[in-house]
């Protein structure tokens, strides 16, 4: 960046360059793939990173994660060229490239994981560096909102999964997404509901299913080219691929079923009702873009030949010319500076080949022959009508989202380039640079080549992922343009018809709409609310807990440990009253007796001569006791500890004031409470460990070895410089570090000190 | 604290003291005593010599920065532990060396774990020094 | 012997919280004190307890002889005596700097990092 002297923001040569190469490496990469997994091959690679756990960093190539590879790889190539000049000039084009490139280095990792650790911890970056790419204009308030309200929801999501999948996983035995599948007897375990339900949760936030859909929309803050990439054709589809994944596993369960339909059917409708409703191109896109999504989740729910076949097509499709449009608009956005729909027309003239682009792009998303989108809506319609669920609810929704559809891809595209004349708009706009305009040809073509000779895609993707998606091979329904005269072209015909129709209606259809909208509560409206009472809530739960008075805080840290102490002893039914003095000499009792009562004392002196002597007779019968049992090296190390103790203490209070400085402390009883209460449930768990089985392995190995291993005889010091001088070693460098750092605190503010004097 | 007895006994004492500590470090691996119990007595006889004389005297007496002292021992059980590594071991295994030894005598005993102790001795003996002569000079 | 140890060790609990509660931070230090002996106490009595009998090995044997004190808590007790003994002096250090910044030792009024909010 900032390479030439003129322009300090010029984008640099290899910023532009370098992650649109990588990225067409990769992309070349995966094709050369195409040929082994069409075989029927499923490269693997694994690299064991948790053998502990048997967690593995495995990945695996199948028909499915082929695709989904392809997919990324490619139109992230073409994203990445067009991002290097619709962001040209822009100060932080590097840290954009970096975010955009390692959010396409995660997602591939989400679709090549074939380990659920892996496959999360990938999910997980995904989420992150969506995060940064959708708050990538970070000066602006409504960005990070959108962008932290994206995070919240797919992260929260994400927790669910990871909920799902560790409890997949001990259910199946393995952590391995090929192995889980296979598993026979999954869906009859008792915990299948909740592992399900929990897995979902994941998968509908991050594909935003209704209800969790309105962040999706309000992720278009983001600049155009992540809006083409992540919520078009990448991020939003991790959700689908999840569900793709595990479909062949839970496909007959009837909770998998009726949940992926209702869902699925719910968002595609609703949302292609928003999408007419909205007049700003992109945000118009966007709620396709939710359809699609509603549309390929309720078609997961069947498990059809023809509801996967068109399931895999409608997914390719939408791919490409989602891609392509939403880079259309992106262009249309830098070449006219507006993206409202009223204001524009007629840029056929002044912009041919992104009208091009755009027409081939739209007649693909409105499902016209001879592009792609045909075949896959007539699978679709093919498939719907053999839906397990429900076909009637089914077909009626794929009818309705697919009419909605015709009449938003002719007002995204095809309004704006066809009809009428150029209006006053904030620039004068003329074609757009060339690597705006290869990402939309490209992909623009891409619809209109492989439906003209779909058989490209039949044996070398769509196959491999039908067979995965339901376990046997050669189950792929045949991709052709023409069917004959059947249910599925008719129904065809009238999605074009409504379509039409809607589109001609359009100006007051949206009025309506808007009106009749407004007076709904709005999802986003509620996330607000729930966000704001989460603040309130934290506020007011700060100020009882964090009050800036330093003994609230000892007070809620004793209390605290109190209720977890005495909790854990109760529901372990680890209190076991053990009152048992006999065995004990007049001595050791005399001992007892005068500690105990040296530390009573410390507690009641006023003087502070009088505390320090009441805490060194603590010590000295401390000392004692550990003479008394055999521990002679303790009992040297507390007398000459504690003399060192009190000589410090007795050094320092030469230089402080007296203890109590008059004033009565109105807690006191209270405080005298929660102390006797720790007391007496230090001594009850005590009476407990005294009474549990003792493990003496241990110490009977260092019994055994410490003079014929180690040639030493006092066995507590073998412990300390042989068998566990590692632990020794990082207690006299805790030592060290102590002291050294008290020395530094000293000499650090006295020093400061007197340069303030000066 | 300017009793004239105590500062003169206090000389020996501290010098007593230290050959003490010396005696229960070395004797620390077969009886009670070892590096922390050495190296607390041996700062315990410099604290004494601060205490009746002068902090000033007390650094004067040990010639080398407290702290340095207790740097050089965490370097030295560092070696001595990772010495076990040239030897092929897991690092922090003892090594021996009988010097001198005959049949039923093992000699001269020699090892990484002796070095190890002595380096929790200066550890112990240079932090707590270093912790109690700032004090004493602070207050 | 293990209860009266378990009394004990209750006992300075009890004195070590009341202490750590008071509003002078050096009655603080000595709850850490006392904190600090019961927690080995603690540490010690979990070992159980054997009288006299230290855990050495002596001349002419390969292990100890008869029954002996457990050496394990012992070796942990130790180390955890000449940490804590680092914990207080560098506490007391931080107190005698606090008073020496801020003129007292009276807890309620360390409120440097977050002070009183007027709630007028």
């Amino acid at each position: 960046m900032g390479a030439t002297s003129e322009n300090p923001h010029q984008t640099g040569f290899l910023t532009a360059w370098v992650p649109v190469v990588l990225a067409a490496a990769i992309f070349a990469f995966f094709a050369g793939m195409i040929g082994d997994v069409s075989a029927g091959l499923a490269p693997e690679w694994s690299w064991a990173w948790l053998p502990g756990l048997d967690v593995a960093l495995a990945f695996r190539v199948d028909g499915l994660a082929l695709t989904f590879c392809l997919l990324i790889s490619g139109i992230g190539t073409l994203i990445m060229l067009y991002a290097s000049s619709y962001l040209n000039g822009h100060p932080e084009y590097g840290r954009f490239a970096l975010y955009l490139f390692s959010f396409m280095l995660a997602m591939l990792g989400v679709v090549l994981a074939d380990d659920i650790i892996a496959l999360f911890v990938f999910w997980e970056l995904t989420t992150i560096t969506s995060y940064l790419l959708i708050g990538f204009n970070n000066a602006e308030a409504k960005a990070r909102r959108n962008a932290l309200q994206a995070l919240f929801l797919t992260g929260a999501g994400a927790l669910a999964l990871l909920a799902g999948l560790i409890l997949l996983a001990s259910i199946a035995g393995s952590t391995r997404i090929s192995e889980i599948v296979q598993v026979e007897g999954l869906t009859e375990h008792r915990w299948f509901t909740g592992t399900l339900i929990l897995i979902l949760l994941g998968a509908f936030t991050k594909s935003a299913q209704i209800p969790f859909h309105f962040w999706l929309p309000n992720a278009m803050a983001a600049p155009t080219p992540v809006s083409a990439f992540l919520h078009s054709a990448t991020m939003v589809k991790a959700g689908v691929y999840l569900l793709a994944r595990f479909h062949p596993a839970f496909a007959d369960t009837s909770l998998w079923i009726w949940s992926l339909t209702l869902a699925g059917a719910a968002t595609a409708v609703w949302a292609s009702i928003l999408a007419l409703r909205q007049t700003d191109l992109k945000q118009a896109l966007a709620y396709t873009t939710l359809m699609a999504l509603g549309t390929l989740t309720l078609f997961l729910g069947q498990s059809d030949a023809y509801a996967m076949t068109g399931f895999i097509t409608f997914l390719i499709v939408h791919s490409l010319y989602k891609a392509a449009l939403f880079m259309v608009v992106g262009a249309i956005d830098h070449e006219t500076g507006t993206r409202e729909v009223a204001q524009l027309g007629g840029l056929g003239r002044l912009m041919p080949v992104t009208a091009l682009a755009a027409a081939l792009a739209a007649l693909s998303m409105a499902g016209l022959p001879p592009l792609l989108g045909f075949i896959g809506k007539e699978l679709l319609y093919a498939g719907a009508l053999d839906a397990i669920s429900a076909p009637v609810l089914v077909t009626a929704a794929a009818l309705a989202a697919n009419a909605l559809m015709v009449a938003v891809a002719g007002i995204v595209a095809l309004r704006p380039f066809w009809r009428g004349g150029v209006e006053a708009l904030p620039k004068t706009p003329h074609e757009a640079p060339w690597q705006m305009l290869a990402g939309p040809v490209i992909l623009a073509a891409l619809g209109l080549i492989f439906g003209l000779a779909p058989s490209l895609l039949q044996d070398t993707l769509v196959a491999p992922t039908v067979a995965g998606l339901l376990g046997t091979p050669d189950m792929a329904k045949t991709l052709t343009l023409w069917h004959g005269v059947n249910l599925p072209l008719l129904l065809s015909g009238a999605t074009l018809a409504l379509g039409a129709a809607i589109y001609a209606l359009h100006g007051s259809v949206r009025a309506f709409l808007i009106t009749t909208l407004s007076r709904l509560p709005a999802f986003d409206n509620g996330w607000d609310v729930l966000i704001n009472g989460l603040k309130r809530f934290a506020a007011a739960l700060t100020a009882i807990i964090q009050t800036g008075d330093l003994r609230d805080y000892m007070r809620w840290t004793f209390l605290t440990l109190l209720v977890a102490l005495v909790a854990t002893g109760l529901l372990r039914n680890a209190f076991l009253w053990h009152f048992d003095l006999s065995d004990m000499s007049f001595a050791v009792a005399a001992i007892l007796i005068i500690t105990a009562l040296a530390a009573v004392t410390a507690t009641r002196a006023t003087s502070r001569l009088m505390v320090v002597i009441a805490i060194g007779v603590v010590g000295v019968g401390v000392a004692l006791i550990f003479i008394t049992f055999g521990a002679p090296d303790v009992a040297i190390t507390q007398l000459l500890v504690e003399t060192l103790s009190v000589i410090l203490v007795a050094t320092v209070m030469l230089k402080l004031p007296r203890l109590y400085e008059g004033g009565t402390n109105p807690f006191r009883a209270g405080h005298a409470l929660i102390a006797v209460a720790l007391g007496g449930t230090m001594t009850l768990i005590m009476m407990g460990v005294v009474q549990g089985p003792l493990d003496l392995r241990l110490t009977e190995f260092f019994e055994q070895s410490a003079w014929v291993d180690a040639y030493g005889r006092n066995i507590v010091n073998v412990i300390l410089v042989d068998f566990r001088a590692l632990d020794t070693f990082g207690e006299i460098a805790v030592v060290a570090i102590a002291g050294i750092a008290a020395y530094a605190l000293l000499r650090a503010t006295s020093y400061h000190k007197k340069g303030e004097e000066k | 604290m300017n009793s004239l007895i105590l500062k003169t006994a206090s000389r020996y004492l501290a010098a007593i003291l230290l050959v003490f500590s010396i005696h229960m470090l070395l004797r620390g691996h077969n009886e009670p005593g070892g590096g922390f119990i050495g190296g607390l007595i041996g700062a315990t006889g410099f604290v004494l010599f601060a205490i009746a004389g002068s902090v000033a005297e007390a650094r004067k007496a040990l010639r080398i920065e407290p702290q340095n002292l207790a740097m050089i021992g965490l370097g030295a059980s560092a070696v001595a532990g990772l010495s076990a590594l040239f030897a092929n071991k897991a690092p922090f295994s003892g090594l021996w060396l009988f010097l001198f030894a005959e049949e039923g005598s093992k000699g001269l005993p020699l090892s990484s774990i002796l070095l190890f102790d002595i380096g929790v001795y200066l550890v112990v003996m240079g932090a707590i020094l270093t912790l109690v002569f700032a004090i004493e000079e602070e207050v | 012997m293990e209860t009266g140890l378990a009394l004990l060790i209750g006992v300075l609990v009890a004195a070590a919280v009341y202490l750590m509660l008071a509003r002078n931070v050096m009655s603080f230090l000595f709850g850490l004190l006392l904190i600090s002996n019961a927690a080995n106490l603690a540490i010690f009595t979990s070992g159980r307890l054997t009288e006299g009998a230290p855990p050495l090995v002596p001349e002419g044997a390969d292990a100890p002889v008869g029954i002996v004190a457990n050496a394990l808590p012992q070796a942990l007790v130790l180390t955890a005596i000449v940490i804590g003994f680092g914990l207080f002096a560098f506490s007391l250090m931080l107190v005698f700097r606090a008073y020496a910044g801020l003129g007292t030792l009276n807890g309620d009024e360390m409120r440097v990092a977050e002070p009183k909010e007027d709630k007028a």
